[in-house]
């Protein structure tokens, strides 16, 4: 039951971020989506791991973080001038 | 064990919600920046250690992503705000531009 609630929690978090992606003003509310988007997307990726009950999406949603973090530093330098 | 699990899972769910909830609604991208980078840290780390709780297999590498995660969001979030920063763009027409003004005295110097 706690685990429905959580999952369609996320599934709104998702939908209002993606809005903000769509419609952001400016290129840093993008990336701003973008980054909170990564994070949502590795916690979620945990919890389906639970639900599915295989270890193995753990690995996944690790490599999803750090693959994340390292286009959302990459693109921020990019905008700001110094690559 | 379980029951706790279960509400840090929610708690975890429910930040994440208002996390996202303030970037649709704050008026200003440093405003959103502290509205989408901070809640959602916390929303993480609180879902990913019950779920680490619920299911005990889960624990390690749960500790590993959670440690990962507190590490590089805060990174992240610094380094977009210096380059919306530095790009000029626009803020809220309230906000209070002392601190600004200090900082760019250092950046001169």
């Amino acid at each position: 039951m706690i685990i429905t609630i959580s999952l369609i929690l996320i599934g709104i978090a998702v939908f209002l971020s993606f809005l903000r992606l769509l419609i952001g003003p400016t290129v840093s509310d993008r990336l701003l989506a973008a980054d909170t988007l990564t994070t949502i997307t590795a916690a979620s990726i945990v919890l389906v791991a639970f639900v599915l009950g295989r270890l193995i999406y753990m690995d996944v949603a690790i490599v999803y973080a750090v693959i994340g973090f390292v286009g959302v530093v990459t693109v921020a330098r990019y905008l700001e001038g110094g690559i | 064990m379980e029951i706790a699990g279960q509400v840090l899972v929610l708690i975890g769910a429910i930040f994440l919600f208002l996390g996202s909830l303030g970037i649709i609604r704050m008026p200003d991208v440093f405003n959103r920046l502290q509205a989408g980078t901070k809640a959602t840290t916390l929303g993480a780390l609180s879902l990913i250690i019950g779920v680490g709780l619920m299911n005990t297999a889960f624990l390690w590498k749960a500790i590993v992503l959670v440690v990962f995660v507190v590490l590089t969001n805060p990174i992240s979030s610094s380094t977009i705000a210096r380059a919306s920063y530095k790009m000029k763009v626009p803020m809220f027409k309230g906000t209070i531009k002392k601190m600004e003004e200090s900082f760019l005295e250092e950046e001169e110097k």
